[in-house]
């Protein structure tokens, strides 16, 4: 049968239409003019002033701790829901899943500005801790949805073998459960760590004096500031993103070859 | 992850499981049901409590109950804003449809290390920060850039026209933002898609648009479903994308509720918008959840 | 008869491979013609070459002396029974069935009563609101016959239509079929990697192999007297002997040289010269096996050996017998007349005895040779699967 191009040209078209803007913005990081419009040389200015930039430095510190503190958390909590959801069935766990499930499809928003008001109401003072307890909390139902899916390939036969061999349940978890499922659990800890990293709105909202994150610093750069060195930071950023993505890729198909 | 950013709305039939055994089951559940509880379903109860709250002049909440802000929220300028986010967000999602459907299918039908190689493509700018990609529209649609000189000089546009801060950047940036998370679902239907129920379709007469319509769509409408939701619910709560690209011209429900917060400190008219937010967000998944229920007939849950 | 759908010399390559050479054929209007061979053979492709799915490289189709090459799917009166039956699964069976006409824009009342007759036709009058997945695999079968007939096509092309089912099943569809084609008289071009399919329901049959045609004729010349190695192995069971023209006898016989055996009589079925190298087959159930040495009749040959083995069938028995070099595959049914005799068993001598026309000399190819090495074991008591 003969195929039609149309969809292949829109697959091109949608591809040029993600890339085209970073592309420009990385080209723009090297451009030693201010202006993006005319191409002042290839230069590594930017970068230096980067460099040299203390309160990028403090943002970075901030999110980096920020980040830390939410994969931990998060991974830890998601892990043992997801065990949860998967091995028992019961009322609780329908509830359990509604819970785990609904701050995914939630407004950002809307997270913010209710942890702003609960934070307000308990008087917790605004900082890097409000920050990483509302980190936890979204990425927390990212890692559990993450090792669920992993579970449901999981072949628990082998459960029954090793209890069948006269493995206790210690032995179950840390010699068994844990090794094959560290690929799921790596997978979510590395998407909760990228979603810590880049997230604005709830920080924005919970954030006080002196916890200024990465994303917050990059944004008010790009409400008062200048465009060049957020495309010199932005293209860092890019690069540190990939490598992380192409980390998780890989260990997600090693998962997969090995099963 | 990569493949399916958003797992489906029901809750996965899982096979293996096990009736409850109390210790074990409370013992893995309470971290969860608990930080959740505490930090996600006691927050969101503030929020619709307050909207019944009078506002005191000193940006803190009054004592009392009252429905004096909802009647507030009849003031003209909400029901634009509300409109605008409605419209802009349907808009974005019909965008996505249409490009995610064709984006999709091809890479479906792509030969299979060229799909590895496409998906990795479309996942990789949802990897990206945010932020980021924002900050790269605001660059190419700057006023003083490089795009606006280009369409100056070609005479697509007059001096006086900005290519920023209106409507149609907004609605640019969102279809940019949320296009790859309507073409991995739709992708993912179509790679399941029986291909020769086209070959069939084709066989009795059908021509290929036909064969698109009565076949295909409704072959992969659970994908296309999911594609819609991914797009249009986080579309409604956009608060990045208009701040930045759109100004007071192409401002949505969640600037408002940024802008009650942070500039008018009015607590109450903030959680009343965004329990209306909060509402237009639950009402298409509850509409998604009830025609699914329905579209499955009791005779097929009996058979599997 | 005229022939009704012609393939005139069409070849298909996908890539690196060569999926058609030349085919020719013509089938006639009305009969049922079987496409018959191993995976991989070109059968396949020449069904959607048929249907339209493929665009050949060379060649042209012809159906009812129209050239309908170029004719996309939709637009040739052929319509196909696919492997899984691809219905479509959102629709109900009165639904698909009535998808060719609606798609046609017939009017509703002729679709409503066109779906009742061949609901009818197909005994499924009382499913007609299920759901495809709520079908067993023989009624997911009917659907798929109904949908395509109801449109009533000048040729029914069916691909491998009883594969996903299971023996008993099979056999009963099979029925089915060939009432189905009695009743509606539509041409069918069958598409069967299972020779027994092929055998019971055709009118005649196409060997493919390879890409290429080895042999056509109705199911009894393609038995009896194969032309090629490869049908003869691929048609049943049956042993294969190197040999050598020794000697002509008459003009319609000949006597062959064989290794380890006394010179052997065989029916010539086309003129051999003296020295040709020729390959002998003979059919298991050719063979006859006695304890006794049979009497000398004209034109039989007789050769003794051992029973290696014997393996019983049930309605049966197959033995293996060593002749110097050879394992003879030999298949006797049982009868009444024969059971107070005391049974063959291992390590009997018998003797076999066979009429020199069950013989057949088959040219001796060095591909060929290949291709039957390499052929799957061949036994229609066992279910084949793909």
């Amino acid at each position: 049968m003969r195929h039609s191009r149309f969809p292949a040209a829109v697959t091109a078209l949608c591809l040029a239409f993600f890339y085209v803007p970073i592309l420009i913005l990385v080209v723009n990081s090297f451009n030693s003019s201010r202006f993006s419009t005319v191409w002042g040389g290839f230069s590594l200015v930017w970068y230096e002033r980067l460099i040299h930039d203390r309160a990028v430095w403090l943002a970075l510190r901030n999110t980096l701790i920020v980040a830390l503190g939410a994969t931990g958390g998060s991974v830890l909590i998601g892990t043992m829901a997801a065990f949860a959801l998967h091995r028992y069935r019961s009322r609780l766990q329908d509830y359990h899943y509604a819970l785990i499930y609904t701050p995914l499809v939630m407004p950002e928003i809307l997270m913010g500005m209710s942890l702003l008001l609960f934070f307000v109401a308990v008087g917790i003072p605004l900082g890097l801790a409000t920050i990483t307890l509302a980190h936890i909390t979204f990425c927390a139902s990212y890692v559990a949805m993450v090792v669920l899916a992993r579970l449901q390939d999981f072949d628990f036969t082998i459960v029954e073998a090793a209890q069948d061999l006269g493995a206790g349940w210690r032995t179950i978890i840390w010699r068994i459960l844990l090794p094959l499922l560290a690929p799921g659990i790596v997978a979510g800890g590395l998407l909760a760590f990228t979603l810590s990293v880049d997230d604005f709105v709830i920080t924005f909202f919970v954030s006080g004096p002196g916890s200024t994150t990465l994303p917050i610093r990059i944004y008010s750069m790009i409400k008062h500031g200048s465009p060049p060195m957020i495309n010199a930071l932005s293209t860092i950023l890019l690069a540190l993103t990939l490598t992380v993505a192409y980390a998780t890729q890989r260990l997600i198909g090693k998962a997969e070859v090995k099963r | 992850m990569a493949s399916d950013p958003w797992p489906g709305f029901a809750r996965p039939r899982l096979v293996g499981r096990r009736p409850a055994s109390a210790p074990g089951e409370l013992v893995l559940s309470l971290p969860s049901l608990l930080w959740l509880g505490v930090l996600f379903v006691v927050p969101t109860a503030i929020i619709l409590a307050m909207a019944f709250k009078p506002a005191d002049p000193y940006g803190g909440v009054g004592s009392g109950w009252t429905l004096a802000t909802w009647r507030s929220l009849g003031d003209p300028n909400y029901p634009a804003i509300v409109w605008r986010t409605i419209r802009l967000s349907c808009i974005a999602t019909v965008a996505c449809l249409l490009l995610g459907l064709p984006a999709g299918y091809a890479i479906a039908r792509a030969p299979f290390r060229w799909r590895q190689t496409l998906l990795l493509l479309v996942v990789v700018p949802f990897w990206t920060n945010f932020l980021v990609r924002i900050f790269a529209w605001k660059v190419l649609l700057h006023p003083e850039g490089f795009l606006r000189n280009a369409l100056l000089s070609a005479r697509f546009i007059r001096p006086e026209q900005t290519l920023m801060y209106n409507e149609e950047a907004v609605l640019l940036v969102l279809i940019y933002t949320y296009l790859p998370f309507a073409i991995l679902p739709i992708f993912a239907a179509a790679e399941k898609f029986d291909f020769s129920l086209v070959e069939a379709a084709l066989d009795l007469g059908c021509n290929r648009i036909k064969a698109l319509v009565l076949v295909f769509l409704p072959g992969i409408s659970r994908g296309l479903l999911t594609a819609a939701l991914v797009v249009f619910i986080p579309a409604l709560g956009s608060y990045l994308i208009p701040d930045i690209m759109g100004g007071p011209a192409g401002e949505m429900i969640g600037n408002k509720i940024a802008q009650r917060v942070f500039v008018d400190r009015h607590l109450p008219h903030a959680s009343a918008l965004s329990a209306l937010l909060t509402l237009s967000v639950v009402a298409p998944m509850i509409v998604v959840l009830l025609t699914r229920a329905s579209r499955s007939p009791a005779g097929l849950r009996r058979e599997t | 008869m005229p022939a009704f759908l012609q393939f005139e010399g069409i070849s298909k390559a996908f890539g690196e491979v060569q999926a058609l050479r030349t085919v020719t054929l013509s089938i006639r209007k009305g009969e049922i013609f079987s496409l018959l061979g191993p995976s991989g053979c070109g059968k396949t492709t020449l069904l959607r070459v048929a249907a339209g799915f493929e665009r050949p490289d060379e060649g042209r189709v012809r159906l009812d002396g129209e050239d309908i090459t170029e004719l996309p799917p939709n637009r040739r009166r052929v319509n196909t029974i696919f492997q899984n039956y691809a219905l479509f699964p959102h629709l109900n069976v009165g639904e698909n069935i009535a998808f060719g006409l609606r798609v046609a824009g017939r009017p509703r009342r002729e679709v409503r009563e066109e779906v009742q007759r061949m609901l009818r036709l197909v005994q499924m009058e009382d499913q007609v609101h299920k759901k495809p997945a709520q079908l067993s695999g023989g009624q997911k079968q009917r659907v798929a016959i109904a949908r395509a007939l109801i449109n009533r096509p000048q040729v029914l092309l069916l691909d491998e239509p009883l594969a996903a089912l299971d023996l008993k099943l099979r056999q009963r569809m099979l029925i089915e079929l060939d009432m189905i084609h009695d009743e509606v008289g539509t041409t069918f071009l069958y598409v069967t990697h299972d020779q027994s399919e092929a055998m019971s329901l055709s009118d005649h049959i196409a060997v493919m192999n390879n890409g290429q045609v080895e042999q056509v004729g109705s199911p009894l010349e393609i038995y009896e007297a194969p032309l090629s190695s490869f049908t003869a192995a691929f048609i049943g069971d049956t042993n294969f002997f190197d040999g050598t023209v020794m000697e002509a006898v008459n003009g319609e016989y000949s006597l062959l040289g064989i290794n380890g055996f006394p010179d052997v009589l065989c029916f010539n079925d086309r003129p051999r010269t003296v020295g040709d190298l020729v390959h002998l087959s003979l059919r298991p159930e050719k063979l006859a096996i006695t304890r006794e040495r049979p009497p000398h009749r004209l034109h039989h040959n007789v050769v003794n050996g051992v029973v290696e083995d014997v393996i019983y069938l049930g309605s049966q028995t197959k033995y293996r017998v060593r002749v110097s070099e050879y394992l003879l595959t030999v298949l006797r049914q049982h009868q009444r007349t024969l059971l107070d005799e005391q049974p063959i068993t291992w390590d009997d001598g018998v003797w076999l005895d066979w009429h020199a026309d069950d013989g057949y000399m088959l040219e001796r190819y060095r591909e060929r040779d290949e291709d039957l090495m390499s052929l799957p074991p061949n036994d229609s008591d066992e279910p084949r699967g793909e």
